[in-house]
């Protein structure tokens, strides 16, 4: 069974929300990545989402924009990450990895080699940013066939339609986006965050995990009760661009930056699940 | 014209692209992230309701007639073709146009689109300035708030028509991100639409991007091309031989090439930049050195290295120093419709002094790689042909990087 499947299986039974946890490969340097990915782990992430560092990534607000850039200054790349991940498995065989991107460096690797080293990294999972379901029926049964699962974004202004279009090629999770706009941007709005998981939730069963604008424990209890898990993304890689600022080189102090941040908000969303 | 039936080249319709979804043939598309998908579908299905709308059509030929001045004139020039030798060479004048450009008859198009939607405000991206200088003219005329995402790079480059733009009532943007050129303004662009969308419509420039972009761009665009083939024919009495036309994202050259594609006897040829030449890698040719990838939206030939990054490209025209170009061209490549060719840095400031001296009418440098194709290409032509060159837009905005070429302070 596919890793990601296993988990949420898990914490379902468990009855506890998913955390998960989005840095940038090689940011800011290609030997800070893994110790971070480790130290998330232990502070109570539950998938890694590990972004691939892209020259054009419009989806995304000046906090990632910059983190993409400092990892292509020393020219990290799709293949690194790969490398990486299988670096992770060494020690770490349960933890489901998710590789976000976009879509141009996987089409440079050619969709067949690219999974061929994902699977054999131990990927789970890939979300690519710019291949809407119209665009990606041949990536997808690529994915399918190695077992892996393809995440698909939706956002506050999907249709209803647009919903069921995307839920039915998606995999693994729903990554609802709470805000319009790009990454790190603005104020959450939990109403309309409540009401579109609602309405996602009658299209699939698939578990829904929030993200863009969880900034802490409380904004990530907030969002928690509503759906099956938070993704927290802006606020770790904000703290490693104060780091990578300062001039810090060594990656133990950058694991213990983000296992600070995310302790917190593990921290909030398991009390969140007891008060209830 | 499309209900005739052809007698060659019949496997390829030039009216059938691009399909519902945006496709011509592998290239175009939406490639975009969730967020953007409602607002291109709400852009499309205006677009598709005004098209054929008779006002609406009438509403955007009483704006190109008297705010653009059109038709814009063809012109024989004849100490040009003397001086040069071989074919007949006509300007197609877009240097005319109200702004000084042929962007300004896509920025009205759209303009009247935004009008409709009830968004007050616009954004925009540009390079060399053209765009957003016919991005804020509109926006001033028809009193909307005007936001233009320009590179830091293209600002020093252009500062005249930044000046422009902010008399107009625009406030121009710059972008520091990535290599602070046009490719980045787009990028700033789509992150600035993705977040305003409800306020907000995003007047791009150039028939690349998301669909509908390419096809509306392109529709808005062909205004050149239909007055062109009518003009040859009054004008000459025959269709011309050959179109030449600069090639950045390619709007200028989609917008005069797509009424002629039917054509077969029209040889076409695009000309992209070739910066410091093909083989220094300095360049901006996606066509002529690139291969198919994704960005901005659409998927189409690219400047990236071998890890799918997008490279930094180079080229004395900011309006052309883009590592895209519009899917169609990239489709007209591949069908083998259009030959897509190079003019360097040198060859390109050249024919700006040739033609300014020769016949008194400056080209924009992003022009002016069309005019040096014209010539190599006239003179292998006999003197009884005809080639339309598309005088996309006039020089002046690129009066300081040719005086700071020559050494001189203005």
């Amino acid at each position: 069974m596919n890793r990601i499947k296993q988990r949420f299986e898990s914490l379902r039974q468990q009855g506890r929300k998913a955390l998960v946890s989005y840095v940038v490969m090689g940011d800011p340097a290609k030997d800070v990545t893994l110790p971070v990915m480790h130290a998330l782990v232990e502070n109570g992430t539950d998938i890694i989402e590990l972004g691939i560092p892209f020259s054009d990534p419009n989806a995304e607000g000046p906090v990632i924009q910059k983190a993409h850039e400092r990892a292509l200054e020393h020219g990290s790349s799709l293949r690194d990450a790969l490398a990486l991940v299988k670096q992770f498995r060494e020690t770490d065989s349960d933890t489901p990895v998710l590789l976000m991107g976009y879509t141009n460096p996987i089409e440079r690797m050619g969709y067949d080699t690219f999974i061929e080293n994902a699977v054999d990294a131990g990927v789970d999972a890939v979300l690519t940013v710019d291949l809407p379901p119209e665009e990606a029926e041949e990536f997808n049964e690529h994915l399918k066939q190695a077992n892996m699962e393809n995440i698909f974004l939706l956002a506050p202004t999907s249709s209803p339609s647009r919903q069921k279009k995307v839920t039915d090629m998606a995999g693994g999770f729903i990554y609802y986006v709470s805000l319009k706009g790009v990454t790190g941007a603005g104020n959450l709005d939990v109403n309309s965050v409540k009401e579109n998981v609602t309405s996602i939730r009658a299209l699939t069963d698939l578990p829904v995990c929030v993200g863009f604008g969880i900034k802490d424990g409380a904004s990530a209890r907030a969002v928690a009760d509503l759906s099956d898990g938070v993704v927290v993304g802006s606020v770790l890689v904000n703290q490693i661009a104060a780091l990578a600022e300062q001039g810090e080189t060594n990656p133990a102090t950058y694991a213990e930056a983000v296992s600070v941040i995310i302790a917190e908000i593990r921290e909030a969303l398991d009390k969140n699940t007891l008060d209830k | 014209m499309s209900s005739n039936p052809k007698s060659s080249n019949s496997a390829v319709d030039f009216n059938q692209v691009p399909d519902t979804r945006g496709h011509f043939g592998p290239y175009g598309g939406r490639f975009v992230s969730e967020t953007l998908i409602y607002a291109l579908d709400e852009l499309e299905a205006l677009y598709r309701k005004l098209k054929d709308d008779p006002e609406f059509q009438a509403q955007f030929d009483y704006d190109l007639a008297h705010y653009v001045g059109r038709p814009s004139p063809l012109y024989f020039a004849e100490r040009w073709t003397k001086e040069t030798g071989g074919a007949q060479l006509y300007l197609k004048r877009e240097d005319l146009n109200h702004t000084g450009a042929h962007k300004i008859n896509n920025t009205i198009g759209q303009a009247l689109l935004a009008k409709h939607t009830g968004k007050k405000r616009v954004i925009a991206e540009t390079g060399a300035g053209q765009h957003g200088v016919a991005t804020a003219t509109v926006a001033a005329r028809l009193g909307l708030e005007c936001h233009v995402f320009m590179g830091e790079e293209d600002i020093h480059r252009q500062s005249l028509n930044v000046y422009r733009m902010k008399l107009l009532g625009a406030e121009v943007i710059p972008v520091t991100s990535g290599s602070k050129t046009l490719k980045d303004a787009m990028n700033e662009a789509m992150r600035d639409w993705v977040t305003n969308v409800d306020n907000t419509f995003y007047i791009i420039g150039t028939c690349a991007g998301p669909h509908p972009y390419p096809e509306l761009v392109r529709n808005f665009q062909s205004v050149i091309g239909r007055e062109a083939r009518q003009q040859s024919l009054t004008q000459a009495g025959k269709l011309p031989d050959a179109l030449v036309a600069c090639v950045g994202g390619g709007s200028n050259a989609i917008g005069l090439f797509h009424p002629f594609l039917e054509d077969e006897s029209v040889a076409m040829y695009g000309v992209e930049a070739g910066g410091f030449g093909l083989d220094t890698g300095k360049h901006a040719a996606p066509l002529n050195d690139g291969i198919p990838g994704v960005l901005h939206g659409n998927r189409t030939y690219l400047m990236e290295d071998e890890n799918g990054q997008i490279i930094e490209t180079h080229s004395i025209s900011a309006g052309l120093d883009y590592p895209g170009v519009g899917p169609e061209h990239s489709w007209l490549k591949d069908v083998g419709r259009v030959n897509y060719v190079t003019i360097d840095d040198d060859e390109a400031m050249a024919a700006f002094r040739n033609l300014t001296k020769v016949e008194g009418i400056m080209p924009a440098l992003e022009s002016s790689h069309a005019v040096a194709y014209a010539e190599k290409l006239a003179r292998e032509m006999d003197p009884d042909q005809m080639i339309i060159v598309n005088l996309s837009g006039r020089g002046d905005k690129d009066i300081l990087t040719v005086a700071e070429i020559d050494g001189i302070t203005v």
